[in-house]
This record gives C-alpha cells, structure tokens and sequence, in this order.
C-alpha cells in the first residue's frame, strides 16, 4: 500500500478551504498549519501564467524527517504515511531542520506536528478533511499501489511533477499539470 | 464635518466596563487524543442541520459539535444543491463567526443625549421599548415611511416583515443598487424572467463559459465554483474577459486582458462577428426573438476592429472566441456576472450580455440557462400592511425609471433634509449590513446618518457601522438560531432547514425573537400570530408534504419537479414575459422608459496623470466586510493589499510588502496604510484591492487597522440612469508613502 | 517578474519567512562538544603513545574543562528542548541513522568517562583530597592501572562525539548550506584546533605550548583549505547552494563570516603562531582566545545561516 495525493493545479483556486478544513477537523492551533497555498506567477502583463498549488507533508519514500528523528516520534506507517507520536517527541526541532518543504511545525504544547495525511479518517474509509471539502475537487487521495484508486488514474493519465525532486525525498504529492 | 457631529463614531470600546465581564471564548484547544495526538472526534460528536450565512449562496450544511456542546466543524450536506457536500472556505470556517470573542454581547443604548460618546448595556426590554417608543414617536409625528430599513441576509425577511407592518415603504438593500439590480433588470426586459440567486447557469453542462469579470474562483459562490471545475474536467473552453489576471484567468483557454470600462465594445463586436458571420442560432433567433433587424443593423459597424482600437483586444482573437462560442451553442454561457454596478452603464451592458446569449440560443437550452424551480411555502395569513403614503419613487419621478427595488443612494439623499421637500427620512433601522462599507463613499453615508434622529442596528458583531447607532441589538449567530425555510429555486426544487447548533452565546437573540418581541411592543402582534418559529416553520412544512422533525433529521429535502421544462426551448412554442412575448433584443421597455433599446458603447473618464484606477473584488477566503475579524478566516487573510504592476511600482520606487496610504481624485486618503503587492497579474493603468477590509472599529481586534477599505475611496459614483445602481469602478487613486497629515485625511 | 507566494495557511514562527528554530543551543552545543572531543582526543593520543611526560596539561588539566564542556553543551541542548518532559524518550531508543540520536548516546557515555579520567588525576593536582571511601581508592587505581586501554575508549568515543558535531548540520541536506560533506571534517577538525588551542593556553610547560602551537597552526591551515573547497564546492553546485553560498559572498552574512570566523578566528590566530613559531614573544592565551572565539562564531554563523536557505519558495 503507498498512499498518495495528487493536486490538480489545473482546477485549484487557491481558495484555501482545504487550509480551514484542516484547521477545524485536526485542531490546528491558531497561527499555525498542516497545509498551505502557494501562487507562482510567471511572465510579464499581459503574457502571465499561474499555477496554483494546495502543499503539505510530501510524506516522502525517503523521509529525511524519520530519519533524523533521536526518539523515533517521526516514523513511518503501513502505507508510507509519515506520523509524529507526540508523547514521544522531544521537541528537538531536528525534523523540522531535516524537511525540505518546511511541511512541519512546532506545535505550541512542545511537539511538533504535521500533515498525517488524516489517517484517522482514511482508516475509516473516508478521505482526508482537505480532500473531502474541496469545492473544485482538485485533491485526489488513495492508494497508489491499487491501479484502480482514483490517484493512480490521475498520476497514470495526466503530466505531473512533483516538488524539489533534487532533495532526493521521493515525494508523494503529484502536481497535476 | 464642520459641528460637532451628534452622531459620531462611538469607541465601542468605550462601553463600559461591563462589556468585559464576558469571558472572552478562544478557540477552544481540544483536548488531544489518539497516538497521533489528533482529534479523533467522529463517534463522539452530533450534528445538527444549517444553512450558510456567511454569504448568499445559501449552501446547507451539518453543525458538527461534541458532548460538551462545542461546535467544532461545519460540513457540507450531500444532498444539497447548493454546496453538494462541500462548503466553500468561508462556510468551512463559519465557526468562527460563533467563537468570535469580539461578538456583540448584550443589548447597547447610545447614553444621555445624543452626541454622548458612550454606550451603555441594556435589558432586551430596555432595548426594544426605547425603539418601541421612538419608532412611535416617529410615526406619529412624521409618517411611518420617516423610518426607512437597510436590511441583507436571511434574518431580514422578519424585520422587514415588522417594518412593512409598521408601514415603512423605504426598505432598501444592498444587493439591488450596489450588486444585481443592472442584471436583473436586462434580464427581465429581455428574457422576462431574472437570473435569480443562485444563478441559473447551467456551468456544469456547459461547452464554453465566458466569464466578463466575474471572478469566479475568487468570488467563492460554491455552486458555480464546482460547477466549473466540472466543465473544466469535460474540457470546456473557458473565455474570460478581465483586465487583471483573475484566478479563472489563469484557467481560461482564452484570457482578454481588456482594457477596463470597455466590455460594450467588445460585446457589439461579438454580436458583429457572430451575425455576420452567420454562427447564431438562426431558428431560436426567428421563433423566440424580437428586433433582430435592428440588432443587425445597430451592430453592422461594430467590427472586431472597431472594437480593438477601444478595448485593446486584437481583432482575431475577438473573431476566435466569438466563434468558439457559436461553436459550443447552445451550451455556452455568457455570465450575467452578479456585482455588476461598474460604471453606470452598467444595465446596458448586462444587456449585451443577455442579447449575446440569445443569438447563441443558450437561454432555456442545456449547458446555457435552465430554468429552476422552488418550492412554493405558504405563509402564516396576516393583516395585510398598511398602505404607504409615500414611496421613494414620488421623488425620483423622471429618473431610475426602471428600478424595482428602494435605492440605497435614495434613502440616504432623502434623510438629509432639503428646502425642496417638506419630508424627510428621520430614522433608519439596520439588519445585516455593514452600510459604511457597503455603500460607496462612506462619508456621504456617515453625513446622511449624521442627519438621523435615531438609529438602530441589529447586527452579530461590533462592526462599523455599529458605532454610529442609538440602539444596538445584538443578534446571536445562524449557527444559534433558526430561519426561515431556504427555498431557492434550483435544478431540483429543495428545501434546506437552519436550525441552533446550540443555545445563542451571552445575551444574543434571533431576529425572529426580536421582530416578534418588537412587534408586540409596537402593538403589531397581529403580524406575528404564531408562539414561536418552530411553530411557523412546522406549520409551513407540513403544508408541502415535511415537517420539522423530518427536516431536523435530514437537513435538505429534495421534492419532485412540478414541470419538466429544465431546459425548455428546444423548439416548443414559449410566451416570454415581456412586452412582445419575445426575447426582445430590441428593448421596447427601454424605448417606453426613454432608454437606448438597443446597447451601445460610450467611453468613460480615464485615470489622470500619476492615478491608477481602482479596481476591486472578492479574496476566496472572505466575505465582504463581514469575515475580516473571524479568527478562522483572519487567520488566512488578515489584511488586503494593493496590487501594483512591477513598471508603477518601478516608477513611484515602491517595494514588495511596503505600506503605503492611498489617495483618491477627490483628496480623500485611506484611514489605514495598505501593503503594496508587487505583481504582474495587474495592469499598469489600474490598482486592485480585496473589499472589506480596513476597518475603523478597536473592538474588532483583529481586523482593526488592517488594510485599506475600497467603500471608503470611492467617492465618485456613476448612477446608472435606468435603474440606479451606484457605478463604483469609476475612481482613481495614487501612493502617499509617508503618513499623510491631519489636513489632508477627510 | 516571477512570484512565487503563499498566500495562505502558513507565517508560522520560527519557521517563516525563514526557519529560525534552533538560536545560540544548538551552536554552543556544537562548540562545546567539538572543544570536548579535541581535549579528549589529544589526552587520549599522548596516553596512548605513551607520552605523557610531553602533554601534560593536556592530559591532566584540560582534562577538568571536558566534563565542564560537557555538562554545559548537554544543558544548552536540553534548554533548547520545546518538548521538555519527554527528554528521557532520547534514551528509550537508538537510531543509527539519526546522528542526534547516537550524539546523546554518545554523551551519555562520554560524559562520566571523562568525569572519572578527570577525577583520576584529581589527587595529583590536589595532594591533599581524600576520596573518603575505600572503594573510590580501588576504583581510582584500577582506572590508574588501565590507563592505555581507558585511553583507547575515551580516543574512540572523541572521534564519534568530533564527527558527530561535525556532521549533525551536514546531515541535514534539506538546507543547502548545510547539505555539504566537507562540513564534517571541517568542524571536526575546527574542534580539535579548539582542543590544542585552550590546551596551549592552559600549559605552563614551554615545550607543551610549542608543541600545541604547531598542532593548532596545522588545524588552522586544513580548516582554511576546507574552507575555500567548500565555497568551491557551492558555486559549482546547484542553484539553491549557490543562493547559500552567496550569503557569505555578499549577501547578509558576509561581514561576520569573513572578519570574526576567517580573519579574527583563523588569519590572525595563524598569524600570531607562525611569528611564535619564528621567535617573537606572544602570548598564547591572544590567539588561543581568537581560536575558541572563531569557533564559537562559526558554529553560531553555520546554525543562523543555513536555517535561511531552502529549497522552496
Ligand atoms: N466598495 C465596495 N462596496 C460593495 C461591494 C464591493 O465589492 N466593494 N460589494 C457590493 C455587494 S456585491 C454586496 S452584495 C454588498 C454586501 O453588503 P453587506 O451584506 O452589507 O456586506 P458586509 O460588509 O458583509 O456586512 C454584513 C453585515 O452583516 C452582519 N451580519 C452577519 N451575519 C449576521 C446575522 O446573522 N445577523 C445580523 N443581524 N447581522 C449579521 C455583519 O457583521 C456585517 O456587519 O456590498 C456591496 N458594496
Ligand atoms: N469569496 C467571496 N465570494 C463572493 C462574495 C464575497 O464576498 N466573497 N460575494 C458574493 C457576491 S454578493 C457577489 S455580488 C459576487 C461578486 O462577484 P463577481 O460578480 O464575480 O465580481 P465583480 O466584482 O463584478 O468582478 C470582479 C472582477 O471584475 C474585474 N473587472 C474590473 N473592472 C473590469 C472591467 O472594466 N471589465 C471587466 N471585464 N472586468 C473588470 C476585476 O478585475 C475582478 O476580477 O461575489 C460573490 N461571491
Ligand atoms: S480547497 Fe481545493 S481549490 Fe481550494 S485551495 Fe484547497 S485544493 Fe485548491
Ligand atoms: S515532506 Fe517533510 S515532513 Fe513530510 S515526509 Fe517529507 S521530509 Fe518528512
Ligand atoms: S522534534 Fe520530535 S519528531 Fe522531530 S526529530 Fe525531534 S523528537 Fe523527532
Ligand atoms: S490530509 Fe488531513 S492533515 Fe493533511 S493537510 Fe489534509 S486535512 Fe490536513
Ligand atoms: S458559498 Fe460559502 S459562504 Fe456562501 S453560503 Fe456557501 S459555504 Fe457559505
Ligand atoms: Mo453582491
């Protein structure tokens, strides 16, 4: 099983409902969050291009963020999800240095937290709260080693990238372009 | 101004002490569970049925809370229409609207005489007896129609059913002068029958959408949003005509960077292409249409080429798009657009607009317009209300012939009193609008309140507008309280409940409550029948087949269309409602009012030197003024910023990030600095700001001094003289890098 | 003009505009830990080959500084913790490929062996202290005895914690800066440079002082030449570590880097120890003073500069 997502920046808006929805189904802190939006724009009026990105945790094949880890609270899961035990985690910091996408932050009580990729919903079959909400349903959530998961025909039919491969972390988020 | 004003500006924070004593509700920290530390809520939490509030579009949705009755999330309802299972970002973060700390919390009553600075707390029947009585006062004095009603949203339908019993006739609202009124009006004199709320495009459908500023993807209505991610997935060609690079811009296939203040021309240019080149519809165009003719030869001379020494936009691409529209007719949309008062000539481009989609036979056909359908709900029999003495259009008689609402503009003209009438506005009660930045040019608002006897403002929170009120009710949030029944016609006709997510916080009260409170204060109980709103909305659903305890258990009911007519001009013979029976493309409404029946082109004032126009719109994650100080929304946008193109910023040495004060044609400064954001998505004769933000009031402790507010620097208005809608894209701004001083700042 | 912008959803502090997690801790750590593993290692070489008459000071009274050093570094690093009261999570496990993880492990180990090498020259230096309990007198002559084999331990475990704090910023090849191997044997052998330069600084033993002069002027040397391969390095790398690079050629960390870690710390240090070398009278605690500095400054510098760089936005 390798779970996965794929953004569609064709269809994203940037409206960030994927950014509230985490907020409020994971208790995100005020001032802090497990995902974000990024704009890039190109070009020079009236020739600009815009590509519209929803990012968070790549949750990485290679995940330098684990492998840092003094305590073993960033480990990995069946599925390749990349998960912080918080009552484990001594608050070194060391993850967040390690992770190439600034995906982590450190969580007001002293651990740090990050995109879990909502696997307590995702357990139940449900998809995670920014997939779930999407209004341009541009986030495709599954499992990439089923060639019928919504993800895999996405990944599989459309052109994509995917972010900062030079890090050398194999991300699991595909940008659909 | 020049006295001491009477009404100024109350520090609400000025209010007392007691307006602390309310613990302050953070967003509460749950309590941490599971391995990975996350809320783990599902079995514990219960959900109860909402509709959205936080704009028009209505979307239902569930109230999720957890045992101890803390609402935690909102989501969507799947069977909704409206939001199809997925609030937009602000319906999401709706929940800070209830968490917000900075709410109003009790009733507040301007104290000692009028002009006193302070406000002190009030009992509800303080409260309402004081307006009791001064609405009588009033009434007796002066005639009912001396008080007049602002009112937007849900809540003020009861309101207004209380002040139309009372006998006001002046009940006016933001959304006709200052939104839709232009496109309601060409529709109806075209097609007979409006777009209506939510707009019935048929996006989902559609082969090609051609989106005239409207800024879909910034402009959040949920349905349309989805809907044309839809179409973009079934490959639709998207067409959008902006002369800033929107968020749908940049996933059009076509992207005409007009120049602004141009579309009209553009528009007769299509139509020239489209009728020349013979692309419309020729049988939807012989059997529905009337004054084609005219059409024909009012647009022979309007070529692409014509069009491209106004709008800028190169004649073959003018020809491309117009016929990759004739080549998706039927379905291709020309969006109505929703804000549309832009520069006065703002009904006869709506117009253009509503002509072009009538070459293209979209109106009535799949993938162009559908025709909704709602559910008809009784209402509870009252007295009928009393007849008014006076309406407004006593003293407009030869101007805004074809307005069929109250105009904003004309309340506010008939409360500042005049030699050349003998009556005056001498009171105004304010539901759900934040009228200082709702209206263009709040000075002229501010000086027109100024002139006021007494005002009362109902509202959730201590905005603006708030501070300058005699009265203030406080309302509890639409998580606290139920509605009426949401109606709106749609593909499916639906019903959708709003019901308390829990008891109201502090001493807030629904409108309902309030209106029938009033009403029996002011001896209008009679209007009011009913014990309490449970006790309506039961008794109407009952009536169409459901009940409230259904509607409790499902939220949204989806009911049998009456008519199989979804798409309905496809061949079968149609009477239109309007004069001719026809899609008039030649207006004879307008020809009878005095108006150019057929659109035309006429240029407007251009920025001056060292001026850039101001250009505004919607930011996803906000709604108007009403969101800047909720903290989940604030959280996402705390403030705007004035988007300046690289070559302005070059040219006045401004920097990324950089504050800068803004000043208008007319001297007037912004309150507040505003962050300069350097990008290329914005031309270089024009400025771009998100409404809503920049406010005055120190109570809203987040949005306080935050950005720059738009209302404020349009003062210019352009009045579109068929029916009054306030043209506000008309006003031109440059840079203050320095804090400007007293003199300058009105 | 090109942007690349978030617009929502993140201004987290201490992680943007740019990461600033780890403040003075984690350098002084750094330094301490590099400044531990030197003294331990030059003790440890001159027991080993048995030359303990040439390394005095070395062996027996720097030797006090390390547990110091230590205990200092471990606190520092235990302050920066945001997660306080689950420290003890660091040793419930190891993680090989966590250098953080084998570091604690390291210290766990290094840390009283050095306290009791210390301790058991403590009676040559304080005649007069008396362990008070017979066992202590066993245990100190039982370590007395094995002095070569402790020596090998303590020389082993010096290379580990030395690479260790060399290498725990290079390991982090998400900020590209930092993401370089010659970082490791470059603060490692800046560590040891700290080592002989405190330990000329404390000799009274003329020889001794030569003998750590000439030692730290070699560390000196192979630091500057690491120095100048790393820039090489940078500029013909990729785009991101030629960003990093150009904070120091240039950009915002160019002045500190250039006059307090290369001229102040390492220059005129050099300096002074070649006109020493040549017969001029210097004294030993200026340059050692310079060389300590310098190290601290580079660790302080490194820990600042590399959280600035990144791969996005
Ligand atoms: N400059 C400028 N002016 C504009 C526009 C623009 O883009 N620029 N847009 C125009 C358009 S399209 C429109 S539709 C109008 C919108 O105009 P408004 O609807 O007036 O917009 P808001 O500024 O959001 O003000 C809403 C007020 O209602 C309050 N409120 C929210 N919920 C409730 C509730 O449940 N009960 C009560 N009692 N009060 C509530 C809020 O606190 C706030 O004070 O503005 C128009 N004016
Ligand atoms: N997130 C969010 N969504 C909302 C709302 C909200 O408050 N927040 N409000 C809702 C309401 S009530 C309304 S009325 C709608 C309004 O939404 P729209 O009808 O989409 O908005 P407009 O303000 O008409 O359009 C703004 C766009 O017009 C462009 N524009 C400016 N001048 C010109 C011009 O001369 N020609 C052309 N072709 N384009 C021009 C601007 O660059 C901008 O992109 O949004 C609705 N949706
Ligand atoms: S909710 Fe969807 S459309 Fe909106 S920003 Fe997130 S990914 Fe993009
Ligand atoms: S994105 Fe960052 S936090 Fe997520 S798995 Fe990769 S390295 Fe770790
Ligand atoms: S902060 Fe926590 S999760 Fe991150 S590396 Fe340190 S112990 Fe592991
Ligand atoms: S998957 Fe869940 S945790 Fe991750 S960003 Fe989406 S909502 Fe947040
Ligand atoms: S579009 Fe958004 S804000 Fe408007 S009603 Fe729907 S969810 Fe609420
Ligand atoms: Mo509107």
């Amino acid at each position: 099983m390798r779970y996965a997502m794929a953004i569609d920046t064709k269809k994203c808006v940037g409206c960030s409902d994927c950014v509230v929805a985490c907020q409020t189904e994971n208790n995100v802190p005020m001032g802090f969050a497990r995902d974000w939006i990024v704009e890039s724009v190109a070009g020079t009026y009236p020739r600009v291009e815009m590509e519209i990105r929803s990012e968070r945790c790549n949750h990485c094949e290679d995940a330098p963020c684990v492998r840092c880890c003094p305590t073993g609270a960033s480990h990995i899961i069946e599925g390749g999800v990349v998960l912080v035990k918080h009552d484990a985690c001594i608050g070194c910091m060391a993850c967040i240095e390690a992770c190439p996408y600034d995906a982590r932050y450190p969580h007001p009580d002293g651990y740090v937290d990050k995109c879990t990729f909502c696997i307590h919903r995702v357990d139940k079959g449900e998809d995670p709260a920014c997939v779930a909400v999407c209004p341009t349903h541009c986030l495709h959530f599954g499992d990439l080693d089923d060639p019928n998961s919504d993800v895999s025909k996405v990944v599989a039919e459309r052109k994509w990238k995917v972010l900062a491969p030079e890090a050398g972390t194999k991300p699991q988020l595909y940008f659909l372009m | 101004m020049k006295h001491t004003s009477r009404r100024d500006f109350i520090k609400i924070t000025g209010a007392g002490a007691g307006a602390m004593m309310f613990a302050r509700p953070t967003i509460k920290a749950f309590s941490q569970g599971g391995e990975q530390g996350d809320v783990h809520p599902g079995e514990t939490l219960t959900r109860t049925p909402t509709y959205c509030e936080v704009c028009f579009w209505k979307c239902a949705g569930w109230v999720y809370k957890d045992k101890e009755g803390n609402i935690q999330k909102i989501i969507g309802n799947e069977d909704d229409p409206h939001s199809n299972g997925r609030m937009c970002p602000r319906g999401t973060g709706g929940v800070g609207m209830y968490w917000d700390g900075d709410r109003l919390k009790t009733p507040l009553i301007r104290e000692g005489k009028p002009g006193s600075q302070k406000f002190r707390e009030a009992s509800w029947d303080e409260a309402l007896d004081l307006i009791a009585k001064k609405f009588g006062e009033i009434k007796e004095k002066y005639g009912p129609e001396s008080v007049a009603v602002f009112s937007h949203g849900t809540g003020g339908k009861m309101i207004t059913h209380l002040m139309k019993a009372y006998g006001s006739s002046f009940i006016a609202a933001p959304s006709f002068a200052q939104c839709r009124g232009p496109r309601q009006v060409a529709f109806l004199s075209t097609f007979g029958e409006e777009v209506m709320s939510p707009e019935r495009t048929d996006i989902r459908d559609t082969k090609c959408l051609v989106l005239i500023g409207s800024h879909i993807g910034e402009n959040m209505h949920n349905g349309q949003i989805q809907e044309m991610s839809e179409a973009i997935d079934k490959g639709a060609t998207i067409i959008t005509v902006d002369p800033r690079y929107s968020t749908a811009a940049s996933h059009s296939k076509y992207w005409l960077p007009i120049k602004p203040a141009t579309d009209i021309a553009l528009l007769l240019a299509w139509m020239h292409v489209i009728i020349n080149e013979e692309l419309y519809d020729k049988k939807y165009v012989e059997k529905y249409t009337y004054g084609f003719k005219e059409l024909k030869e009012h647009v022979k001379d309007k070529t692409p080429e014509w069009a491209y020494g106004i709008t800028t936009i190169p004649p073959d691409v003018i020809r491309k798009t117009a016929r990759e529209m004739a080549h998706a007719a039927p379905a291709v949309i020309v969006h109505p657009g929703r804000h549309v008062v832009w520069y006065g000539d703002d009904t006869q481009r709506s117009r253009a607009i509503a002509i072009l989609n009538a070459l293209l036979g979209s109106w009535g056909r799949r993938g162009g317009f559908f025709v909704p359908e709602g559910v008809p709900l009784p209402k509870w029999p009252v007295p009928d209300y009393p007849k008014p003495k006076r309406t407004w259009k006593d003293f407009y008689k030869d101007q805004y012939g074809l307005a069929f609402e109250v105009l904003t503009s004309a309340v506010c003209d008939l409360s500042i009193p005049d030699p050349s009438r003998d009556w005056d506005i001498k009171a105004w009660l304010v539901y759900g609008t934040n009228l200082t930045a709702s209206l263009p040019d709040t000075n002229a608002t501010l000086k027109a309140i100024d002139n006021l006897d007494f005002l009362v403002v109902i509202d959730t929170m201590p905005m603006d507008i708030v501070s300058y009120a005699d009265v203030v009710l406080p309302e509890c949030t639409y998580l606290e309280r139920y509605d009426g029944i949401r109606t709106s016609p749609h593909r499916v006709p639906n019903m959708a409940l709003r019901m308390p997510a829990t008891e109201p916080l502090y001493n807030s009260k629904p409108n309902w409550w309030i209106a029938k409170q009033l009403a029996e204060k002011m001896g209008l109980g009679d209007y009011f029948p009913w014990k309490d709103i449970e006790q309506l909305l039961d008794w109407q659903l009952k009536k169409v087949g459901s009940s409230l305890e259904e509607m409790k258990r499902v939220g949204v009911k989806l009911m049998k269309r009456e008519y199989d007519d979804l798409y309905f001009l496809n061949g079968e013979d149609y009477e239109f409602n309007t004069n001719t029976g026809k899609i008039e493309l030649y207006s004879t409404d307008f020809a009878a009012a005095g108006f150019d029946p057929l659109p035309d082109y006429t240029p407007h004032p251009e920025p001056p030197p060292g001026f850039y126009r101001l250009n505004y719109g919607r930011a996803p994650m906000h709604t108007f003024s009403r969101t800047a100080n909720n903290p989940n929304l604030w959280e996402l946008r705390k403030e705007n910023s004035v988007w300046v193109n690289p070559k302005v910023a070059k040219l006045w040495d401004l920097k990324n990030g950089q504050y800068v004060w803004l000043k208008n044609q007319d001297g007037v400064v912004s309150s507040f600095p505003v962050k300069v954001r350097i990008t290329e998505r914005i031309r270089w004769d024009s400025v771009y700001m998100v409404h809503g933000f920049g406010h005055k009031e120190k109570q809203l402790t987040r949005a306080y001094g935050r950005g720059a507010s738009d209302s404020e620097l349009i003062t210019k208005v352009a009045m579109d003289p068929i029916m009054g809608g306030t043209g506000m894209r008309g006003n031109f701004v440059t840079f203050l890098t320095e804090k400007p001083g007293k003199e300058v700042a009105s | 003009m090109n942007e690349e912008l978030i617009v929502s959803g993140r201004n987290i502090p201490g992680v943007d505009p740019h990461l600033h997690l780890w403040h003075w801790q984690i350098p002084l750590y750094l330094f301490l830990g590099g400044l531990a593993a030197g003294l331990i290692f030059f003790a440890s070489l001159y027991v080993i080959m048995g030359k303990e008459d040439k390394a005095p000071t070395a062996i027996k009274w720097a030797s006090f500084i390390t547990p110091l050093a230590l205990v200092v570094g471990l606190g520092a690093l235990f302050f920066d913790l945001h997660h306080k009261l689950y420290f003890w999570r660091l040793y419930t496990t190891v993680r090989l490929e966590s250098p953080m993880s084998w570091g604690a492990w390291t210290l766990l180990l290094v840390t009283p062996l050095s306290i009791v090498w210390s301790a058991s020259y403590l009676r040559e230096l304080v005649p007069s202290w008396d362990w008070k309990f017979k066992w202590l007198y066993d245990f100190e002559a039982w370590v007395i005895k094995n002095r070569k084999p402790f020596a090998w331990l303590m020389i082993f475990l010096s290379v580990i914690l030395g690479i260790y704090t060399g290498i725990l910023l290079s390991a982090f090849n998400a900020r590209p800066l930092w993401n370089t191997s010659i970082l490791g044997p470059l603060f490692l052998t800046s560590g040891l440079s700290t080592g002989a330069a405190t330990i000329m600084w404390l000799s009274k033993d003329h020889e001794e002082k030569k003998l750590f002069g000439r030692i730290d002027l070699l560390l000196i040397a192979i630091e500057i030449f690491f120095i100048i391969h790393m820039f090489m390095g940078f500029l013909s790398s990729s785009q991101v570590q030629q960003e990093a690079a150009s904070l120091f050629l240039g950009g915002e960390f160019t002045v500190p880097f250039w006059t307090f870690v290369l001229i102040l710390g390492l220059l005129v240090p050099g300096f002074l120890e070649v006109l020493e070398w040549k017969g001029y009278k210097i004294p030993a605690a200026v340059p050692a003073f310079l060389v300590l500095f310098g190290g601290l400054m580079f660790r302080l510098i490194m820990v600042e500069a590399g959280q600035i760089t990144r791969y996005l936005y």
